[in-house]
């Protein structure tokens, strides 16, 4: 009776299976998809690789941060990235934030630990109407909130494709013009922020040769690290986890083998 | 302590036998859970049950921790969310155990469902405990529906627009309707603090429903995999041990699985719109609610008529209200009935094509697929199972359970 059911279940199983593949490779998007890059922080034993994180922090703070917003971030954040305390004082010495003074006049003080990150418009208006009627998305959970994340910001800023490199059929498309900015890889390929990026656009501070490449790859770590910044100790808590319930399915398998032995 | 079948228990604690003298919990607890006679030939599909209890536990308990770090509020609902995520210790963990352990609860439920089909667990007299099953996957739908709202992403936000707009098809109180629900005329902060609320309630109705399902189902036992009755104690095993070691093992493999995305991919089975703040100004490319809903909403817009869509959505739930008046087959179980079962695996096909349907915008083939597999769907329970009863010749049945057991042993 068993055996007739698993046959039944077996076949059915497999014809469900074969259906859904091939619905599924149907339904592969016709848009250009960016190419996958191996990155530190995949896969169930990942983590963030803190160098490459420092440098994106520094990406952002030289190149991004000039439109985009980091808000749910604060600065203390940062010591999680390897930085000292000392070291993350140091890093935001400069910055001075608005506040109230004690007698409630508007003022700029120097930034704390406790700081969110200093937001680059005052508010989303000014952002909008500084960047041609659309404020620049924030960038805290920028990995997350798009498909394929990490390789998608990744493609978007290393996809700029200069206008006279373009062929007819690329602008009939996008229909860009020579004022436009064309993208490979963002959707519609029009995209309203000019290249942010570009080979020694910064000079880092440890000495890593700045190419368009290694700068996007680590402003795509430090991202990451800023869309979910507890990833490591997920899945560090997620191999214990799997582990403990894998021992414990284990024993009460042959527990119940056990209780069942005077009944098969 | 206990006793065997039948005679009323005696319990040597004198605080214990107190109590049951008084109100009669332990007593409750050694009938309904220890000695309970249940029959001796599950198999692992038997588990599903257990695992949906645990998976309805896990969910409140997560909930009311995320409560209260959570702020019903437009403006703040989605920080408080992303709050939770990087600053309440271990905040990450129940957020993803409650968003991963919506899609999980569905999967303990559907494979039960499945189950109740193939297993004719429906079928008299359990008709009832059918229909309280149904009536708690309705509340489980409402209820993951208006949590998927709380956190006011974009798909939250629009989610919530195309569903709560469906009842605007209803002829002349429509709009007034759809104003009633949203406590406005448009989605805003009234609409997100009454889903709250309902978010909080329905879970505990939900709890009073499975009483009842669990109280259906204890008073002629459950079905089984050859779906003839008990004849006597050969055919039975109390449930404790034997169930609750068997369910406890079911449910850590469950768990397994559950963990694994949770821990490895906790983000897979949700859309990545959701961790953009909601905004009133710009659609989605592709507005899809979760994947447990997306079969019902490929049938919604199958039909080319809104009114006709929502009715044949509600419908291809209420349908199952009825199913046990509409197999109108003499045996329970698909082991023995030689076509049905194939038609039961027909149906599981369907409703993953109707899935995948439903993920994509209903353009090109996507429209007449979808168009077929509503079809099919209602096919299936309104056509096929009663007149399949009636034409097909099922398989003889065994004599008894314990004779169908020891004839495999032996062969």
């Amino acid at each position: 009776m068993r055996n007739s059911f698993l046959k039944t279940f077996a076949t059915g199983a497999i014809a469900v299976a074969a259906l859904g593949c091939g619905a599924l490779a149907v339904a592969a998007e016709t848009e250009v998809k960016p190419p996958e890059k191996h990155w530190h922080f995949q896969g169930p034993f990942g983590t963030y690789d803190r160098a490459a994180a420092q440098r994106g922090y520094q990406i952002y703070k030289e190149v991004c941060s000039a439109c985009h917003s980091l808000n749910l971030l604060s600065y203390r954040n940062l010591m999680d990235l390897g930085l000292s305390e000392n070291q993350v004082k140091g890093l935001i010495t400069e910055i001075q934030v608005p506040d109230l003074g004690d007698d409630g006049s508007t003022i700029d003080r120097p930034a704390r630990l406790s700081d969110k990150f200093k937001k680059p418009f005052a508010n989303e208006l000014a952002a909008a109407a500084a960047n041609g009627g659309k404020a620049p998305p924030d960038l805290s959970l920028i990995i997350k909130a798009r498909e394929d994340g990490p390789n998608y910001v990744h493609g978007v800023l290393t996809g700029y494709v200069p206008f006279d490199k373009l062929t007819p059929e690329q602008i009939k498309e996008a229909s860009v013009t020579k004022d436009d900015n064309y993208n490979k890889y963002f959707p519609g390929h029009r995209i309203a922020m000019p290249a942010p990026l570009a080979d020694d656009k910064v000079q880092y501070v440890d000495g890593t040769k700045a190419t368009l490449d290694q700068e996007a790859s680590d402003v795509v770590e430090f991202l990451a690290w800023a869309s979910e910044p507890h990833l490591e100790q997920r899945n560090r808590t997620g191999v214990r986890v799997i582990l403990f319930l894998l021992a414990m399915a284990g024993l009460m398998y042959a527990v119940k083998r056990q209780v069942w032995a005077d009944k098969h | 302590m206990a006793s065997s079948h039948g005679a009323p228990p005696v319990f040597k604690n004198k605080v214990v036998a107190w109590i049951d003298y008084r109100l009669p919990i332990f007593s409750y607890i050694e009938k309904e859970y220890h000695t309970f006679p249940t029959p001796r030939n599950f198999n692992y599909f038997w588990n599903f049950g257990a695992i949906a209890t645990v998976m309805l536990v896990l969910m409140i308990a997560t909930g009311i921790v995320l409560a209260t770090n959570y702020t019903p509020h437009a403006t703040l609902a989605f920080d408080s969310v992303e709050r939770i995520m990087r600053d309440v210790p271990s905040g990450w963990l129940v957020r993803y155990l409650h968003m991963t352990g919506a899609s999980f609860f569905f999967i303990a439920v559907y494979i039960h469902i499945f189950r109740g089909l193939y297993y004719g667990s429906y079928k008299a007299p359990r008709e009832l405990l059918w229909i309280l099953g149904v009536v708690i996957l309705l509340l489980m739908m409402a209820t993951a529906f208006m949590g998927y709202v709380l956190p006011w992403g974009q798909m939250s936000f629009w989610g919530a627009t195309v569903i709560t707009n469906l009842f605007s098809a209803i002829p002349v109180v429509g709009d007034a309707v759809v104003t009633w629900l949203w406590g406005g005329f448009a989605i805003d902060n009234p609409t997100l603090n009454r889903f709250y609320a309902l978010h909080y309630l329905l879970p505990f109705v939900i709890v009073a429903v499975v009483a009842l399902h669990v109280v259906a189902l204890h008073v002629h036992g459950s079905n089984n995999p050859l779906g003839i009755d008990p004849k006597g104690p050969q055919d039975t095993v109390p449930f404790h041990p034997y169930y609750t070691m068997k369910d406890g093992f079911g449910v850590l493999c469950f768990m397994i699985v559950y963990a694994a995305f949770v821990f490895f991919a906790p983000n897979y089975l949700g859309d990545v719109a959701n961790y953009i703040p909601a905004d009133p100004m710009v659609t989605p490319t592709h507005i899809v609610p979760e994947w447990y809903f997306l079969p019902f909403y490929a049938i919604l817009r199958a039909i080319p008529d809104k009114l006709g869509g929502v009715i044949c959505m509600f419908g291809s739930i209420a349908v199952l209200f009825v199913v046990p008046w509409l197999d109108t087959s003499r045996v329970r179980s698909c082991t023995f009935r030689p076509i049905y079962k194939w038609f039961v695996f027909v149906l599981v096909i369907d409703a993953i094509v109707l899935g995948i349907c439903g993920a994509h915008p209903p353009e090109g083939w996507y429209v007449p697929v979808s168009r077929i597999g509503t079809f099919y769907y209602f096919f299936h329970f309104l056509i096929l199972l009663p007149v399949l009863g009636k034409i097909e010749r099922p398989l003889p049945l065994p004599p008894s359970i314990a004779d169908a057991v020891l004839k495999k042993k032996a062969g």
